[in-house]
């Protein structure tokens, strides 16, 4: 892993991420949900009538759903409070100077145009409900690759978007991914073309700065046969006494012979309720990676999953949930083994501290006629002390003959021992600690960009502190 | 009064005092070893002196640089200059020994994640390295791996050696570095630590064998029967023990191993 990063830890979350700007905006929807404001966000947005009628029918969906009840404690949200459409300025820009200054000033902030300069293809800035900043390497336009906000593509790739959206989460999936539909806003748009290898990441930046703010994002890739791409998204919040809601919809197609990564290092502060819904559809011999770190928020419910449609298709879930106080992280994975020989995995790695409460949520589905499928499960908790809490809700169906279906658990604290031996070598207990804990965590950390890794380590200590929330 | 010194000190394990009244002074230069067998309290000495917080100290002291050690957290011994090399060295996963060294080393430089001029940069800790390892004649193959994680019991040694010579203090006790280790370890351990001996080290050797004494000799040495030390001289009370064992105090076992195991 790379080398435990040295910080200042004075200063805190709120100094690095959980800071504001004062609200500015060209044009804010009224507090709550109703019909009419899912017009006007349609209507701002210029949108043709089978988008517009596609939102109403989703707001239906949401509004008939009952609220799950299967998870975390979801009764204190309080949709009338909320605001589902805030935009700050009306142009996106492809330069960082063109921004609003204020707009820039959080971006610089939070490191985004460095890291763009050092090691992406490609970057997209979500500020609140629209994307304020777009670019891509030249190189990758020529080779067809789209890579662009969702608003765009739906104007810009008429019929690409059409052919795709909504096909691997319909509204109706569930309560939130209707919501979803009814009110999204931004997210990424990106299309590799066949046999296109897009060796560079590209990243996606969300933020949101206004308080009582809903942020409804909806991403879709489409990787083409034999295509390559890995999407990073980050997602950072201020710290305010009231409630924010991100309720993300994220669709991937990965066809033939494509292999897709989509790694997130979200990191909301803890008064976010963040419910997303993730889903992956991977075709004969396709490879869809999620790779996934839940830091901050107070609930976090995410499930990312692959439908693995034909044969020889491979899905892995790679997570990681840090729970401090009065934080619920209810994270895991799905796997649906539709075709035979299809393999998944899913590792699943979450640390507890203060009474903070980590749950593994998974479901591994092997439909009849998916024979001679494997699928591997293992989740690891750690408990920091005896407050915190960590639970395994491990579901199996199989239908199929075959299968090969392995799921392990462990639960463990940190140990006097390794505490005593890194502090008899002269490393102070919270540090030895932190460094404990990154250790737990490393088989992600390795997969991450090194940058990424340094950065969530970072993070980790930050944690450890006990500086957020 | 001597650079290191333990005054009556008394300790419990699990509420049973197991050191009842040692005491013992180590100067800078001295190489010193405690012999024992089996429930002696051999093991409590070490990690009551390191604070271990499995051990509680009933009475005594034990100062170092004018410091009342027993005050002091693992860490703040270990940065006052204090080694111990472990019997039974703790795997942790996911932290490589280069980064496990590199942040001990920048711990006992006082670097605390603010003033950057105590941080070792790479290069100097890069070539620090290499020099240790080529000094103790050791490979950097285990470097990359986690910490102790499926290390032989000569590769734990060897890098709890390592980790000696890296922070260069000046107490180190070697909790029974022998046991467990075929005679050629035994003579490597016992080579590098010779090469380290010097007027700026004192040495605590604690064994229940004589073997590792016949590579590294010691200046004085002490035999502990339950919790109390109950003879005190020098190289020549190891030759003694080699001959009848513990049997002088009622512990029918031998100062020798009767089989190596490795």
């Amino acid at each position: 892993m790379a080398s435990v990063p040295k910080i200042d830890v004075g200063s805190d979350y709120k100094e690095k991420y959980g800071f504001f700007v004062p609200e500015d905006f060209v044009f804010k929807a009224k507090r709550g949900l109703n019909p009419e404001i899912v017009k006007e966000i349609s209507w701002m947005k210029k949108e043709p009538e089978w988008m517009t009628k596609m939102r109403l029918r989703s707001l239906e969906i949401f509004r008939k759903k009952p609220m799950p009840t299967w998870g975390a404690d979801l009764s204190v949200i309080d949709f009338e409070n909320i605001f589902y459409y805030l935009q700050a300025t009306d142009k996106q820009s492809k330069t960082w100077e063109e921004l609003p200054p204020d707009i820039k000033a959080t971006y610089d902030r939070l490191g985004v145009p460095e890291a763009e300069r050092k090691f992406l293809a490609g970057v997209s800035a979500q500020y609140e409900s629209e994307v304020v900043y777009h670019s891509l390497q030249e190189s990758l336009t020529k080779k067809g690759v789209i890579f662009t906000d969702t608003d765009s593509a739906l104007r810009d790739h008429p019929e690409l978007f059409k052919e795709y959206f909504g096909t691997v989460i319909p509204p109706a999936d569930n309560k939130f991914a209707a919501l979803n539909t009814a009110v999204w806003s931004g997210g990424s748009f990106i299309y590799v073309p066949k046999g296109v290898k897009v060796d560079i990441p590209l990243q996606a930046y969300f933020r949101i700065n206004a308080e009582n703010m809903g942020q409804f994002e909806r991403t879709l890739i489409i990787c083409d046969e034999g295509s390559f791409v890995h999407y990073i998204e980050g997602c950072t919040a201020p710290i305010y006494t009231t409630d924010s809601l991100h309720s993300a919809v994220v669709e991937i197609i990965v066809k033939k012979d494509a292999r897709c990564r989509y790694t997130t290092i979200q990191n909301w502060s803890t008064n976010v309720f963040n419910l997303v819904t993730k889903r992956a559809m991977a075709y004969a011999d396709a490879t869809m990676e999620w790779v996934d770190g839940n830091l901050g928020s107070q609930i976090t419910m995410k499930y990312p999953s692959v439908y693995l449609m034909e044969p020889g298709a491979k899905g892995d879930v790679l997570s990681v949930a840090f729970a401090g106080k009065g934080q619920h992280q209810d994270a895991g994975g799905k796997m649906i083994h539709v075709a035979p020989n299809t393999t998944s995995t899913i590792t699943s790695k979450s640390i507890s501290k203060g009474g903070g409460r980590t749950s593994y949520r998974g479901h591994i589905k092997i439909y009849p006629g998916a024979n001679n499928c494997k699928s591997f499960v293992k989740c690891d908790a750690l408990l920091l002390d005896d407050e915190s809490r960590s639970d395994t809700y491990p579901y199996n169906d199989v239908d199929a003959e075959n299968v090969t279906l392995g799921h392990e658990a462990t639960v463990s604290k940190v140990s006097d021992e390794q505490l005593f031996y890194l502090m008899s070598r002269g490393i102070p207990r919270a540090e030895a600690e932190t460094m404990i804990v990154n250790g737990f965590i490393e088989p992600f950390t390795k997969e991450l960009p090194l940058e990424y890794a340094v950065e969530l380590n970072r993070l980790i200590q930050l944690e450890m502190e006990g500086s957020v929330g | 009064m001597a650079d290191f010194e333990i005054k009556d000190l008394r300790a419990s394990v699990e509420g049973r005092q197991i050191l009842k009244g040692v005491s013992l002074a180590i100067d800078k230069g001295e190489v010193h070893a405690v012999m024992g067998p089996n429930g002696s309290g051999k093991s409590t000495l070490s990690h009551t002196l390191m604070g271990h917080p499995g051990y509680t100290v009933d009475g005594g002291e034990v100062t170092f640089k004018g410091q009342n050690v027993l005050e002091l957290e693992p860490d703040e011994r270990a940065r006052l200059g204090m080694f111990l090399a472990l019997q039974y060295p703790v795997v942790v996963p996911g932290i490589s020994m280069t980064n496990f060294l590199r942040t001990a080393l920048n711990a006992k430089r006082g670097y605390d994640g603010k003033d950057k001029s105590k941080q070792i940069s790479p290069k100097d800790f890069r070539s620090m390295l290499k020099s240790e390892l080529e000094v103790l004649h050791m490979d950097d193959s285990f470097l990359p791996r986690y910490i102790n994680d499926g290390f032989s019991g000569g590769e734990k040694k060897r890098a709890e050696i390592l980790q000696m010579a890296m922070l260069k203090p000046e107490i180190a006790i070697l909790d029974e570095t022998d046991s467990g280790l075929d005679i050629d370890s035994i003579k490597f351990v016992a080579d590098a630590v010779n090469r380290m001996r010097g007027p700026d080290l004192g040495i605590l050797i604690i064994t229940h064998y004589t073997r590792i004494l016949e590579f590294i000799k010691p200046d004085f040495v002490h035999v502990l029967v339950d919790g109390k030390f109950v003879l005190s001289g020098g190289p020549e009370v190891a030759d003694r023990l080699e001959k009848t064992g513990y049997a002088e105090w009622g512990k029918e076992e031998p100062a020798q191993p009767q089989e190596v195991t490795t």
